[in-house]
């Protein structure tokens, strides 16, 4: 498509920035953050670029490269995006300068026992991973970087966190590494039904193009395996409880990450690849999905109202917002998966603001206490604090006029063509969000000044440069949501059409049809 | 002498001597030439010029050894799809095995390395191994700083054994190339200069067992010979395709010869001295038998299972899925359990073998390929580990205890994140040789129909992931913030991390003597001398090269494998 390798270049730059950050002394700590801000901001200034030179009317993968890697077993470097991975491209590379810089002070010699540039070259390395996985159009190296994203996730969670975080990093290892392992179960699966088919090849593109003909009970065997590491990744219910220990024992900027992009690599991962590669299984699978997504939209709300600890509380009303985007995929309608693919973007903003703004309010304290009882009376000091802290719930609990609410309302839409009675259960999905938003909001930043406590300073500049954004996204995607969905709505209506491939009758036709035609 | 000639003339038409290739045999005659040589060396060279004479000779021995076996398989001599019998048709020169061979080569060649070092501690080997452990003339020897230089002709001779034994075409001389394989292994189990009871009784258990195994080896060749009437393997292959298979006595036969060579595999059942003997031998001694003895043993098998009972698969394949499923789950299970460095690789090589067994069931060109690049990758991979093992000590030696491990990162970055990345390796993480390996193995079984035996292979990698995992955390996570349970060191040892980093270096230091006159013994991260850098660099090295750029190597493993063993 192009001359210029967009994708590698924003793959392998914050890769050369974290072998430079880790090159550097342990004891310019200062300059290390710098150089990694730097880095970032230069992929973004990539990505962006890129992104500028999109056609949302163009081919459905540009940007594409493809190059043999291990050809004994049909492996490529193969990589391209469509609109949805174009968005997330764009999320990741923003989320990264903003949690950097959020998280100048995070870490410290008292905080960890090393030293303050490995955690921002972990960052690094995770950015170029993200980049990748969303990129990749070849299974295999999807794979490869579903997995090796783990390890940097695993040393920021295990090295650099708070509270319980041996045990929280290894029950993330564990919970995604079973995941994954069934998964590579199902990639070599397809790997060799595809060889049956008379391609062995792990290319995206051709493995849809066969997808239809492969045996149907493999397919479904091959749908499972993907989707269960899907499920543990998004998280669905039963399978998220490693979130909240992890989100509890990260730090914010490492939750930012991990909630706000890792974690959509499930939902992302359904789209493309459950969808794609097996609509029939898919099609055979969606109502059990559908339960599963709406008790995680019930589950997780009703969980957080009950929490103590912030970060806990905002990683149970992800379980539920991931709920929403699960229902959205598996609506199979165009307004569920253009819904789907803006919520996985909005839940971005709106969770990573919720995080980063937490994460300012602990380091507050000096023993960094991230309970809500410690809190009170936080906005009579630092009204812009609670500020942004509002609008990032807002935009949580989907208000309209904020980003979400699109995304949310789109998905309630696509779902209600179809699944009319599940709609209007995870509909109560909003009213308990409102009830956890607003309470935490009251408990914490409402209320009298505490009693001879130091006043809250409020967002310094750095921290405000890190969270405006965010809220201004959060506002001007509310407004405007029509560029995002010009950009999305191409693969949407591909992938529509490849699941709906072999089955021109759905079952609920009058619908489906109102659906497209809108 | 009269008798015998009187006999075979009467018998037979008058003796023919085969006609031997010699040059087809070189890379095993230099091997064994070396070691005869080692044994003159070791009986009149002086003591002091002894061990460096050793230690050249064989290094000299097993690279020109390798160098030969590289000019043989480029050899216009050696047919494309298939080999040469050599030595009246006792010897099979073929892809598959040069490829064998030559792995072989190199990882005696990087365990002879780690076997010379030195510097880490005095060397790994008894002062004085007929002395009566604590005995005065032990401390004697010590005291003049000996060292059994015997244990290179001997690892020699293992070598030679380890080459012949999977290129053996018949049941016969692959008994031969087991003894001569063994029997040096035995001895230099008992070698160890430290914790000499532990080494001794090493020595005794694998010797019996070993032993019992060799019987039931040598009464399936006996069951074999009664059904086919030859040990050839290509005219049991013949024999037993003829009779359409099911008698009884092959039956019995393929199983115990099975039975001899999963022992020395270490599969389940038979995995028993595992533990025991990694523990007890001295840690090069155990890096050299996890790798090398374990490539050549499962060659041999591949070859007996590929050529002599290649018609029958229909037959075996139920008892090897059995045997690879036990072994995957029950090296997994118990290896989470173990508190000791040593044993816990002794179990993670039995779950080893049993990801190869997946693939060894296919009896697919493919499963051969995928087998030959995994039993490449995770040699070196655990050679690196164990020569990590090596320079963890306290005053009694290694310190082998996983509690000993805690906060290794913080005193020896390198060295942690070395064995961090052979662990990951073990564990089949992407991006490092061990998962591309795994994915080898299981994409060979998978089509060949062995879905239930991936599923579980799979789970277990799960099972191994998480002990693997919790030694990382030992070394990475564990340490200052718990001094109530490393009593008194923990504040030299966070000093001493304070100390390095502000020096910027992140080079495996000597922690400084500790003036502390504790009761627990200290455990320091000796420097490693340059032999033991060298080998945990090239583990290291290929463990991640082979997992990002495995084509080459691939390439050679699947080519090697194309048309199987020669018959």
């Amino acid at each position: 498509m192009s001359a210029i390798p967009w994708l590698t270049i924003a793959i392998v730059l914050p890769l050369i920035g974290s072998v430079v950050v880790a090159a550097m002394p342990s004891s310019g700590a200062e300059r290390a953050k710098q150089v990694t801000l730097a880095f970032s901001v230069l992929v973004l200034a990539v990505v962006a670029a890129m992104a500028l030179q999109f056609s949302p009317g163009g081919p459905r993968f540009q940007f594409e490269e493809v190059y043999p890697w291990i050809p004994a077993f049909g492996i490529s470097y193969a990589v391209g995006v469509d609109g949805i991975a174009l968005l997330l491209i764009l999320l990741s590379a923003l989320l990264v300068p903003l949690v950097v810089l959020a998280g100048w002070n995070e870490v410290d010699a008292s905080t960890s026992k090393y030293s303050t540039k490995t955690y921002f070259a972990l960052i690094l390395v995770l950015e170029a991973m993200m980049i990748a996985v969303f990129a990749a159009t070849d299974v295999f190296l999807f794979y490869v970087v579903f997995e090796a994203m783990l390890i940097p996730v695993y040393f920021m969670i295990g090295g650099f966190g708070t509270g319980r975080r041996r045990y929280a990093a290894i029950k993330f290892l564990l919970y995604s590494l079973f995941g994954g392992l069934l998964m590579l179960v199902a990639v070599i699966g397809l790997y060799v039904a595809a060889g049956q088919q008379g391609e062995a090849t792990f290319l995206w593109e051709p493995l849809a193009a066969m997808a239809a003909d492969i045996d149907p009970a493999t397919a479904r065997w091959l749908f499972l395996g993907f989707f269960i590491a899907f499920a543990i990744k998004a998280p669905l219910w039963p399978v998220h409880t490693w979130l909240p220990s992890a989100a509890e024992s990260a730090r914010p900027g490492t939750a930012v990450l991990l909630v706000g992009v890792l974690d959509k690599v499930g939902t992302f991962g359904m789209l493309r690849f459950c969808l794609e590669l097996f609509p029939e299984a898919s099609r055979w699978a969606a109502w059990p999905i559908v339960i599963l997504a709406l008790i995680s939209i019930l589950y997780g709300a009703v969980v957080a109202i009950g929490q103590t600890d912030m970060m806990r509380l905002v990683a149970y009303t992800s379980v539920s917002h991931f709920g929403f985007i699960v229902l959205g995929v598996f609506a199979f309608t165009t307004q569920g998966h253009a819904g789907a693919a803006l919520y996985m973007v909005n839940h971005g903003l709106s969770t990573g603001a919720l995080f980063l703004i937490v994460g300012f309010l602990m380091l507050r304290r000096t023993e960094r206490s991230q309970l809500i009882g410690d809190y009170t009376g936080v906005g009579r000091t630092a009204p812009l604090l609670a500020g942004t802290f509002l609008v990032a719930g807002l935009a949580s609990l989907s208000l309209p006029g904020l980003s979400p609410f699109v995304s949310e309302f789109l998905v309630f839409m696509g779902t209600f063509t179809r699944y009319p009675v599940i709609a209007i259960i995870a509909a109560l999905g909003v009213i308990l969000a409102a009830l956890y938003i607003l309470w935490l909001y009251q408990r914490t930043m409402t209320g009298p000044r505490p009693e001879g406590a130091a006043p809250f300073a409020d967002l310094s500049p750095r921290e405000l440069l890190a969270v405006g954004p965010l809220v201004a996204l959060l506002v001007l995607l509310g407004l405007f949501p029509q560029p995002m969905l010009d950009v999305v709505n191409p693969a949407v209506e591909s992938t529509l059409e490849q699941v709906g491939a072999t089955d021109p009758a759905p079952e609920v036709p009058a619908a489906a049809e109102e659906g497209t035609s809108e | 002498m009269n008798t015998l000639t009187v006999a075979g003339s009467l018998a037979a038409p008058p003796f023919q001597p085969p006609d031997i290739d010699y040059g087809l045999l070189l890379p095993m005659l230099v091997v064994f030439t070396a070691g005869v040589l080692a044994v003159l060396v070791e009986a009149f060279a002086p003591r002091e010029v002894r061990r460096s004479f050793q230690v050249g000779l064989s290094l000299l021995a097993v690279g020109a050894a390798f160098g030969l076996t590289l000019v043989q398989a480029a050899s216009p001599q050696l047919p494309e799809t298939g080999g040469i019998l050599v030595a009246g048709g006792t010897v099979a020169v073929d892809r598959p095995t040069l490829f064998l061979q030559a792995v072989i080569l190199l990882l005696s060649f990087v365990s002879l390395l780690l076997i010379a070092e030195r510097r880490v501690g005095d060397g790994s080997f008894a002062a004085e191994a007929a002395a009566v452990p604590g005995s005065e003339e032990e401390r004697q020897g010590i005291l003049a700083g000996r060292e059994h230089s015997e244990v290179y002709p001997l690892v020699l001779f293992a070598v030679l054994g380890m080459l012949l034994f999977p290129a053996a075409n018949d049941l016969l001389t692959m008994f031969i190339a087991l003894e001569v394989l063994s029997m040096p292994l035995y001895l230099l189990c008992g070698l160890a200069r430290r914790r000499r009871l532990l080494s001794q009784e090493a020595a005794v258990k694998y010797f019996l067992l070993g032993a019992f195994s060799s019987a039931f080896f040598l009464f399936g060749i006996a069951m074999i010979y009664g059904y086919a009437g030859s040990v050839r393997l290509s005219a049991i292959a013949d024999a037993a395709a003829a009779a359409g298979g099911g008698e009884v006595l092959l039956l019995l036969g393929i199983a115990l010869i099975a039975v001899g060579l999963l022992f020395k595999i270490g599969a389940v059942p038979f995995h028993n001295w595992k533990p025991d003997v990694y523990q007890g031998a001295p840690t090069p001694i155990t890096a050299f038998m996890a790798s090398v003895t374990l490539v050549s043993a499962f060659g041999a098998m591949l070859r007996v299972f590929y050529v002599a009972f290649g018609a029958m698969a229909w037959d075996w394949r139920p008892m090897i899925w059995v045997v690879a499923i036990l072994t995957m789950v029950v090296g997994a299970v118990v290896a989470v359990t173990q508190t000791n460095v040593k044993r816990l690789l002794a179990y993670s090589s039995v779950v080893h073998a049993g990801f190869i067994l997946t693939a060894l069931a296919a009896t697919s060109a493919q499963g051969l390929g995928a087998s030959l690049f995994y039993l490449a990758v995770y040699g070196f991979s655990t050679i690196g580990a164990f020569a990590i093992v090596t320079l963890v000590r306290d005053s009694q030696g290694e310190a082998v205890r996983l509690d000993q491990w805690r906060g290794l990162a913080r005193r020896s970055p390198l060295l942690a994140l070395s064995f961090a990345l052979f662990l990951l390796g073990f564990a089949g993480i992407p991006l490092t040789s061990g998962f591309i390996a795994k994915f080898a193995v299981f994409e060979a079984a998978l089509a060949a129909g062995g879905t239930p035996l991936v599923v579980v292979g799979v789970l277990s990698s799960a099972v191994t992931a998480f002990f693997y995992a919790r030694i990382i955390v030992v070394m990475f996570f564990t340490g200052a913030d718990e001094p109530a349970e490393e009593p008194g060191s923990g504040a030299a040892v966070a000093e001493s991390a304070h100390a390095q980093e502000a020096a910027g270096g992140v080079s495996v230091r000597t922690r400084p003597a500790p003036a502390v006159t504790e009761a627990a013994p200290q455990v320091e991260v000796v420097k490693p001398g340059l032999l033991s850098q060298a080998v945990i660099a090239i583990g290291a090295a290929a463990t991640l090269v082979l997992g990002v750029v495995p084509q080459p190597v691939l390439d050679l493993a699947t080519q090697a494998a194309q048309h199987l063993f020669v018959r």
